[in-house]
């Protein structure tokens, strides 16, 4: 009889566990419901869903993970953290993702300059989190 | 009661409507609001990953500040609660943190502040004024006050995100069914509206970075709203409203998609309705003019 064992160590790679460092979460609690997606208000925009993010890295592609461009989306809302049935709180998997590139200086925030008489008018607190989550 | 108050950068220039009419009505309910001497932006959002310090530097500034004055600091703006509240949080879990920022606000305090036996441990718990009114001072008394009851006005509360979530850390009510403010609502006597997109993200500061994205999050809340038959939408975040009202004022320039929905701060809705004079309420702010709404309603 052959033994098939099942391991995940294979996948295991420094920039995982740092991710599960910064964000705190388990990556492989998730189990692929969806819900994180369909809250999602940014989803429609992104590259890539929360829940698509959860199993590239699951899968060890962070390389994938770190070309889109759903992590420079999300705005920590935190829907997806509150309706995960299993506790993963994706939006602090997000903002590990941010992190790690914003500290490797890839900062993916490009400000698109928004027109100037939207900048005179938004209110400041938009601006400094805008620079909080998008550059260090 | 005395309180400790945090107005924070935006309610103390682009949206003085929100601090003015919060103030008017704290004075109406006897809460004595003491704004700190000194303070700073919060840095609008707390930093999630584990191991970020700097920006806790700020909110714990704040806190620390307002153990002198009380143990309950109150605030207002979404953003301002849900990052002083996290912040918090992190000074009271996570000890290593707590000893880093405590040394490093010792020693770069100012000469005149400068204090040697300098400690900050979490104690000062964060409120916000719609918790103050629930849990102290009771919609009964906010009814009581109520000089011009908003009878047969459809209103829609909208939450948003940061007032509600993450539920573990925030706690201020059930983050998908909310009632605060359909309470407070209920007290100055309008007819609220059940708002299926009530704690919906209005696209949040990404208005700043790819406006047209985020402008569509508040599309989408806006026509939700319109269509339900909501006369005015009301908040507790200078964000949620500007974003809101920013995207309606162009919705209502450029198609018919939509009726005017005017949104206001929670507090210009309780001071009309226990008798403000129109110089506190501070509409003539807004993109969307409410006058009109208001007028037409008799108010
Ligand atoms: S909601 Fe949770 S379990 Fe479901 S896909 Fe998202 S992260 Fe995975
Ligand atoms: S926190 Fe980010 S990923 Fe999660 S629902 Fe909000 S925008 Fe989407
Ligand atoms: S401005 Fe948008 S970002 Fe704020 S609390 Fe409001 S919904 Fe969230």
């Amino acid at each position: 009889m052959t033994t098939v064992r099942l391991s995940s160590r294979r996948l295991s790679s420094e920039i995982l566990s740092e991710i599960e460092e910064l964000s705190g979460q388990n990556l492989y609690a998730c189990y692929q419901c969806g819900k994180c997606s369909a809250g999602c208000p940014l989803g429609f925009a992104a590259d890539l869903l929360p829940h698509q993010i959860m199993r590239l890295l699951q899968l060890g592609m962070t390389k994938e993970v770190f070309a889109s461009q759903a992590p420079w989306l999300c705005v920590a809302c935190m829907t997806c953290a509150t309706r995960c049935p299993k506790g993963v709180d994706v939006a602090k998997v997000m903002e590990a993702i941010r992190t790690i590139q914003l500290r490797e200086g890839r900062g993916a925030l490009q400000v698109f300059l928004p027109p100037a008489e939207l900048v005179a008018e938004v209110p400041q607190l938009a601006t400094v989190s805008a620079f909080r989550k998008l550059s260090l | 009661m005395r309180l400790a108050y945090y107005p924070g950068c935006t309610l103390a220039s682009k949206a003085k409507a929100f601090d003015q009419t919060a103030r008017w009505v704290a004075q109406k309910l006897d809460i004595e609001l003491v704004e700190l001497p000194e303070w700073q932006c919060c840095g609008g959002l707390v930093p999630q990953v584990t191991d970020a310090v700097m920006g806790l530097l700020a909110p714990i500034r704040i806190l620390a500040d307002a153990q002198t004055i009380s143990d309950k600091l109150m605030t207002l703006c979404s953003f301002c609660y849900n990052t002083l509240k996290r912040a918090n949080l992190v000074i009271q879990q996570d000890a290593e943190r707590r000893q880093k920022v405590v040394d490093f606000l010792r020693e770069t305090r100012a000469p005149k502040v400068f204090d040697e036996n300098f400690q900050y441990d979490g104690s000062v718990s964060v409120v916000h004024l719609l918790e103050v009114l629930r849990d102290d001072i009771g919609f009964d008394n906010v009814r009581q006050k109520v000089v011009r009851p908003l009878t047969g006005v459809r209103v829609a509360p909208y939450y948003g995100c940061l007032l509600l979530r993450p539920p573990k850390e925030i706690g201020l009510d059930d983050p998908e069914e909310p009632t605060v403010m359909e309470q407070l609502l209920e007290a100055l006597g309008c007819e609220v509206v059940d708002f299926p997109r009530k704690v919906e993200c209005c696209g949040s500061f990404m208005i700043v970075n790819r406006p047209e994205i985020a402008a569509q999050c508040s599309a989408t809340i806006l026509k939700s709203a319109s269509q339900i038959g909501a006369q005015l939408l009301v908040t507790t975040c200078p964000l949620c409203q500007f974003n809101l009202d920013w995207q309606q004022m162009r919705m209502l320039e450029s198609n018919g998609e939509i009726t005017p929905v005017p949104v206001l701060y929670f507090t210009q809705l309780m001071a009309l309705a226990m008798g403000a004079e129109p110089f506190v309420l501070g509409f003539e702010h807004h993109l969307v003019d409410p006058r009109p709404a208001v007028m037409e309603l008799g108010l």
